[in-house]
């Protein structure tokens, strides 16, 4: 088991910079995950981390060891594919076994490190088939199974449930969160997916263009987001942002709706600031259909015309006319609305955030 | 397959379009095989016909194998092929793996440079081969055809190879990087069993220019001592007169030792191409 830390991290191809300098400490059996659009540096970091892209700056350290000129193998990590990336030619004994064959042990070692793990992984009936005879789900289970056999200090993840289909990426979800729970080693986990990240990691790595944008759990990055590329990223349907300016006490918005400017951030603006105005989807609902109802502190409710909804059973997404863009809310105990009626909208405004629209910082103090 | 190319009308026209084409290609060989379990006479008599009770006759077999050097002929020219064979099989693959493997200055130009033999005759340069062997006293051995051949295999092998490399995906190269493996095991326990379908093809189009060749013989290596069977069955072709029975029949034996061989690699061939199918 060990901590990883990056330091001053940098990739760069020739004259173009990739990863720009990130630091970033993963304490010893934390689940991090690595999340951002696709371009965004987080698989190159994590092949930094393992060893199979080479470091241009800054230092990478397993264990508090520095490791940049170190080969992966020596590096006592495992990582999972996104191609799983099973020997082909092989079974799954033997792909689970390889690694431990390579490294010169007893034929009763690695058969009983084998079995172990396809125990924990459910794998013990396939373990005599090839690759080629398993689904999707079973690949990506001897895949791990793979890398749990070498019992590294840390596991590294890349994408692991892109190539299933949503349900069985749900089912996998689960599995990797159990499979944490038994194994309790370190695990960087890169996905592009928001809720896999929310949903299985300790904290969350927010990257974007080669810098992080934020580091939290997955409760802070949801409720805090500290830029509005965070707010706008995690979160699902993301939240509503809409460029506003202050003006004596309330938001103005390009054409000309107004909303008055939440408490929580009076001091923190002047009339003139351009900011940009944000709301989740969930506090902002057809009046008397909210997730907060009754408890709400400063409530602003108005008339807006519904332009489609989005019925999902016990809710409904409301998309309705704010100020000239379709604006999401979210409809709990849903009542039948149709495209055309007008709506009574209650925009919980204790939870808005207000982004400076110049540098996409947060506000909030 | 799809459901139109089992429809009957279909199916036999690509068989007789098939069959047609095996025919044609197969015949020649045939009329070798056919002619020398004949007399002499029979054979120009009546090349088409098959031996019959009163035109068999196995004179050029007894006179092929009574020429008690064949055995060793056969013996250079397997030993010529399998060793060539295996040098270019070897060399090409690692060559391909580092054009396709790894990133460096000049990769292409040296991919480009590699596979340019495919375009320029080896024979063209006949001349300063003989010089170089005679320079270096291996003119009349063995070691100067499995050299030739080798370099004549390498261009093709190269950029066939390298193709087929490129596509073993670097996921799986990845994890035996971090499973523990060297370089050379990657290649050697990954990326060799993967590109085994195409290490065949590369291995038939070798093999056979290899096993035919009279050129290099010839000019290389023609003592006694080194002759390919090639080049053996030209001593029963004279200027004026011409053992056909035993031409023919030094013909016929030289295809089996290359037919097993083709037979081993073919299987290999289908066997990889079957196993991609339904991965």
């Amino acid at each position: 088991m060990a901590t990883v830390s990056l330091k001053k991290l940098t990739k760069r191809y020739g004259p173009l910079e990739i990863v720009h300098g990130i630091d970033l400490e993963v304490a010893d059996r934390e689940f991090i995950a690595l999340v951002g659009p696709s371009g965004c540096g987080k698989s190159t970091t994590l092949r930094m981390i393992a060893g199979l892209e080479e470091i241009s700056g800054g230092a990478v350290e397993i264990g508090g060891k520095v490791v940049n000129d170190l080969p992966p193998r020596s590096r006592n990590i495992s990582m999972v594919f996104q191609s799983y990336a099973l020997y082909p030619h092989m079974t799954v004994r033997e792909n689970m076994g390889f690694s431990l064959k390579i490294a010169g042990r007893s034929q009763d070692e690695i058969a009983k490190r084998v079995d172990e793990a396809a125990a924990i992984l459910d794998l013990n009936h396939l373990l005599e088939r090839r690759p080629s005879q398993l689904s999707g789900g079973q690949r990506q289970r001897v895949a791990m199974g793979r890398a749990i056999v070498r019992d590294p200090d840390v596991f590294l993840f890349d994408e692991p449930l892109s190539n299933l289909d949503a349900k069985l990426r749900t089912q996998m979800r689960t599995e990797i969160k159990k499979l944490h729970a038994k194994v309790k080693s370190t695990v960087v986990y890169v996905t592009h997916d928001q809720v896999e990240a929310m949903t299985l990691s300790d904290r969350i790595v927010i990257m974007r263009d080669g810098y992080i944008e934020q580091v939290g759990t997955p409760d802070e990055v949801f409720k805090r987001p500290a830029t509005r590329f965070v707010a706008g990223f995690i979160g699902s349907p993301p939240m509503n942002l809409r460029e506003a300016i202050v003006t004596d006490g309330k938001l103005a918005f390009p054409n000309g709706t107004k909303l008055p400017l939440p408490r929580q951030f009076r001091d923190r603006v002047a009339a003139g600031d351009k900011v940009v105005f944000g709301l989740r989807p969930d506090d902002a609902y057809p009046t008397g259909h909210g997730l907060h109802s009754g408890e709400e502190t400063d409530v602003h409710a108005l008339e807006l015309p519904v332009t489609v909804t989005e019925p999902l059973g016990n809710e409904t997404l409301v998309f309705a006319d704010f100020d000239g863009a379709d604006l999401v809310a979210r409809m709990l105990n849903p009542r039948p609305l149709k495209s055309g009626d007008k709506v009574n909208m209650s925009f919980d405004l204790s939870q808005a955030h207000l982004f400076s629209a110049e540098t996409g910082r947060t506000l909030r103090a | 397959m799809s459901k139109a190319t089992s429809s009957p009308v279909r199916s036999v026209a690509a068989h007789a379009v098939l069959i047609t084409y095996t025919v044609i290609a197969l015949f020649p060989v045939f009329l070798i095989v056919i002619n020398s379990f004949k007399s002499r006479n029979s054979i120009f008599r009546s090349p088409l016909s098959l031996p019959g009770p009163e035109t068999f006759d196995p004179i050029g077999y007894t006179t092929v194998l009574k020429q008690g050097d064949f055995f060793l002929y056969f013996q250079n020219s397997l030993i010529v092929t399998v060793v060539s064979l295996f040098l270019v099989l070897l060399f090409g693959a690692m060559a391909a793996f580092a054009l396709s493997e790894y990133r460096f200055k000049g990769n292409t130009m040296m991919g480009l440079y590699l596979a340019l033999g495919i375009m320029i005759p080896i024979r063209l340069g006949t001349v300063a081969i003989l010089q170089l062997m005679v320079a270096s006293g291996l003119v009349n051995t063995l070691t100067a055809l499995i050299l030739v051949y080798t370099a004549q295999g390498l261009p093709l092998a190269v950029f066939i190879l390298a193709e087929f490399m490129k596509q073993v995906s670097d996921d799986l190269k990845n994890a035996g990087r971090i499973d523990g493996l060297s370089e050379y095991r990657i290649f050697f326990r990954l990326v060799l069993p993967l590109v085994r379908p195409a290490m065949a093809t590369v291995a038939v189009f070798t093999m056979i220019p290899i096993w035919n060749d009279l050129w290099f013989p010839l000019i290389l290596a023609p003592s006694e001592a080194t002759k390919t069977v090639t080049l053996g069955a030209q001593i029963f072709i004279g200027q004026y007169v011409t053992n056909w029975n035993a031409v023919l029949a030094a013909l016929s034996l030289a295809i089996l030792p290359v037919l097993v061989l083709y037979v081993i690699f073919s299987r290999q061939l289908i066997r990889g191409i079957t196993s991609g199918a339904v991965k």
